[in-house]
């Protein structure tokens, strides 16, 4: 019989568990979100046991595909297979974050201008005397409402852009290189210097974590600035929170890939797990250099 | 390696639970939005109920919303998009000569969120007292900031969709990735059947666009739950805002739906008409040309908002350009059928009523897509006619049509070819009773989402509501059809169709479980 070129996987039950792992998950957090009849503990609960689902999940999930690679099920089509998951994925990651840079371009060059007077008629009938500017500290309601009755955090400043950001620019910008060199050397079966490399990157990128962290937490307690402070504070914590989220999970992949390296994995021709998480990587550093240059400095 | 095939698979539950085989999968999607028509059907029998006639009778108003609005989510999230992922599924693998889907367990994961994701939507319906409050979602199919931001239960709705968009996306990039990775050799790209085509072209849109609506729905759950203000002008935001992001979505969102119809179509009037389809390599250039424009006409959607003149403009031209591929698409199944030696068995009747009455629905759109007429027609139920004859008797029809024209490949028995013409005629002549005299009652002036209105719209919503009753009650008769194919019918052979053209006629009807195990030769 002519050798067979079709690979096909066993039936899984990780999925199944994925399904009742973010159902449990987005289910109490959705109850444990103020509501008149919620009860957030439980809710709260409920969650936690999704996650811990979730996890478990993942962990059996990816467990059972690294086995089956490193067992060498997997042909050069069901590699392909992979790469254009992993492309489209983040695709679609680059279109959750143009959802959010496209609502920050649409409130800095249309809706903050048209509350401050580039349309007449709101302003005059309900924002009288709001003025436009960027960053926006002092929002629409601020120009018509008593301080005391202020439903946003009024932000006595904003973060600058050539402090703490861009020293984590230059770390993630390194972060890039780092990991190229860890594929050199993979590809170069240079094991001490794939780990050593590897090892590089994901110290930065949690450094990178780590200082946007401080950050935040100076943000909200010395300037007042809070993701209720008007869209400048929505657009500048949800932007990068969401970032600060993907760097986490990109630099989680990469310890992972880290472990891997160590105990032996990957070989010069038959690493994708490797380049997905570098892939995805580099997609990051890409959107932060975006946010570094419209929510930090312009 | 021998030990990748054959593998016995689960039985019973565990089969469907854990399956990674294409044909399961696809069965399930077609089951799941089988269920979710008839729910979402139900829906609409309570809303042409309470409309039958003028003053409040069945429902309070609260309720009567919640109607519309989960009608229309479940139609659009758990009907029609579902359906058509079950028909890629089943088919897209035998079309292209693959053995399975590239992403097999990811599939499976794709189809298993579903169900979960409805209970998450509807859960709210049964929160809050009895059932006539339910905290359901009842602000309307496309949830408009800030009506939405006060339904208490909102996180529930945001959730469901955005389960319901995981499931979209993973299931698009495991479409893209079979059809870009698993074809057969031979089988090049400008060989494609066209509903392979049009399949690759809805599954990039899906992907260019789901995690914009999930951006969308997270922006209103920040609004309301963490203080944020995209959509509260006091904060500097706009709620016009949410209108740009959910229709950036929500436009390519309506080509999601009516591609892959379109794909079926020029499947099925090939083979009845028994001629090659009429200009293949610019059917394939019209989807694309109709996927790519519908990228920037998503304003058109909110003409009367208050927008600069050169907007409204630029929507209308860019809109109405849309008309242009469209119409390439109607000429080239007409010019298939044109001198074809034409017969009309059950399929063909339902992709012929899909020309037709599609086209009605395009025409309507163009009258909606030219802002100086849209003026007038804004919110009124000529939008709601309008649209559902480009969903019900465009995707709707075509799905049903495919449905025909598949089910001897799927359960190696023909259907009852009487009673399914008699669900046919039923269901073309009802929709029509149903859906064209709301133009009628649009152009007069009536608004939509209301569920009591002026006398004088009491006698077209009769003769709607009774062509609604009929067709709700032939779809029982669809089920119907469908379960005793399943159960027995006549031996359908491989080709089943004198006229078909393709690899999954040339495997045996019902298809093996697993279809190549090595590749078939391309002529």
């Amino acid at each position: 019989m002519a050798e067979q070129k079709y690979y096909l996987p066993q039936p899984s039950h990780w999925p199944l568990v994925g399904s009742v792992g973010l159902f449990t998950t987005t289910f109490g957090f959705a109850m444990a979100l103020p509501s008149k009849s919620g009860d957030p503990i439980g809710s709260l609960a409920m969650m936690y046991i999704g996650m811990a689902i979730l996890a478990y999940m993942l962990f059996g999930w990816f467990s059972t595909v690294i086995r089956e690679s490193e067992s060498g099920k997997y042909n050069a089509q069901v590699d392909m297979s992979f790469r254009m998951g992993m492309m489209w994925f983040i695709f679609s990651e680059v279109m959750f974050f143009a959802a959010f840079f496209g609502a920050l371009f649409y409130a800095r060059q249309l809706s903050v201008p048209w509350l401050a007077g580039a349309d007449p008629g709101t302003n005059e009938l309900l924002w009288k005397g709001f003025e436009k500017s960027w960053p926006l500290l002092s929002t629409p309601e601020m120009a018509v409402k008593p301080e005391a009755e202020l439903t946003f955090a009024k932000a006595k400043d904003v973060i600058g852009a050539w402090g703490v950001p861009f020293y984590n620019t230059l770390i993630l910008l390194t972060s890039g290189v780092t990991v190229t060199f860890a594929h050199w050397a993979l590809k170069k079966q240079n094991r001490s210097a794939l780990i050593f490399w590897l090892l590089a990157t994901v110290v930065l990128g949690f450094l990178f974590v780590t200082l946007q962290a401080g950050e935040y937490g100076e943000a909200y307690k010395h300037l007042n600035l809070k993701l209720s402070s008007g869209i400048y504070g929505t657009t500048f914590f949800m932007l990068t929170g969401f970032h600060g989220l993907h760097v986490t999970i990109g630099a989680t992949m990469l310890l992972i890939m880290l472990f891997r390296a160590i105990k032996g994995h990957f070989t010069p021709e038959h690493h994708f797990a490797f380049e997905a998480a570098a892939w995805y990587w580099h997609f990051v550093d890409v959107v932060w250099l975006g946010l570094f240059i419209f929510v930090y400095w312009l | 390696m021998s030990d990748n095939h054959h593998h016995d698979h689960p039985t019973g539950i565990k089969r469907w639970l854990f399956t990674t085989n294409h044909k399961d999968i696809g069965t399930l999607y077609l089951w799941f939005s089988f269920i979710m028509l008839l729910i979402g059907g139900a829906f609409a029998m309570v809303i042409r109920a309470e409309l039958m006639y003028p003053g409040m009778q069945i429902v309070d108003p609260n309720f009567f919303n919640m109607m519309t609005t989960m009608h229309g989510l479940v139609m659009v999230f758990g009907a029609i998009m579902p359906s058509t992922v079950g028909l890629a599924n089943w088919c897209i693998p035998m079309m292209i000569g693959a053995p399975d889907m590239a992403l097999p367990r990811m599939n499976n994961w794709s189809f298993w969120i579903l169900p979960f994701a409805a209970t998450m939507l509807v859960a709210p319906m049964f929160m809050g007292g009895h059932f006539m409050s339910g905290q359901g979602p009842a602000f309307g199919w496309t949830f408009y900031e800030p009506l939405s931001g006060q339904n208490d239960k909102l996180a529930f709705f945001v959730f469901a969709v955005h389960l319901l968009g995981i499931s979209s996306i993973m299931g698009s990039i495991n479409i893209i990735a079979t059809i870009l990775n698993m074809r057969a050799p031979g089988m090049t790209l400008m060989k494609m059947p066209m509903f392979v085509w049009t399949w690759l072209i809805t599954a990039f849109l899906l992907i260019a666009v789901m995690p914009v609506l999930a951006g969308a729905v997270t922006m209103m759950l920040t609004d309301k739950y963490f203080g944020t203000s995209f959509f509260n002008a006091a904060g500097g935001g706009d709620p016009v805002l949410f209108q740009h992001v959910f229709w950036f979505f929500g436009h390519p969102e309506v080509y999601i739906m009516i591609l892959p119809a379109f794909g079926i179509v020029s499947q099925i009037i090939p083979t009845f008409a028994r001629k090659k389809l009429f200009g293949y390599a610019s059917m394939v250039y019209a989807t694309a040309a109709i996927a790519f424009l519908s990228f920037i006409v998503w304003a058109h959607h909110m003409f009367t908002v208050g927008m600069p003149v050169a907007g409204e403009l630029y929507f209308t031209y860019a809109t109405v350009m849309i008309a242009v591929p469209t119409a390439v698409k109607v000429f080239n199944w007409t010019a298939t059928m044109w001198k074809g030696a034409m017969t009309f068995e059950t399929p063909m009747l339902w992709a012929i009523a899909f020309v037709i009455l599609f086209t009605i629905g395009g025409f309507t759109g163009l009258m909606l897509g030219v802002a100086t007429s849209d003026f007038q027609y804004q919110d009124t139920y000529f939008v709601v006619a309008h649209f559902h004859y480009v969903l019900v008797t465009g995707a709707l029809f075509a799905i049903i049509g495919a449905v025909y024209y598949w089910l001897p490949k799927w359960t190696g028995h023909m259907y009852d070819e009487k009673l399914s013409k008699l669900h046919f005629w039923m269901s073309t002549i009802s929709v029509n009773v149903l859906f064209f005299p709301q133009h009628f009652l649009g152009l007069e002036g009536m608004p939509r989402r209301i569920p009591d209105y002026n006398p004088m719209f009491a006698d077209w919503n009769f003769v709607s509501s009774i062509g609604g009753f009929v067709f709700g009650a032939s779809q029982i008769l669809f089920l119907f059809i469908v379960i005793k194919t399943i159960r027995g019918g006549a031996k359908a052979t491989s080709q089943v169709w004198e006229g078909a053209e393709g690899l999954e006629w040339t495997v045996a009807s019902p298809a093996p479980y697993h279809t190549f195990e090595n590749p078939p030769a391309i002529k």
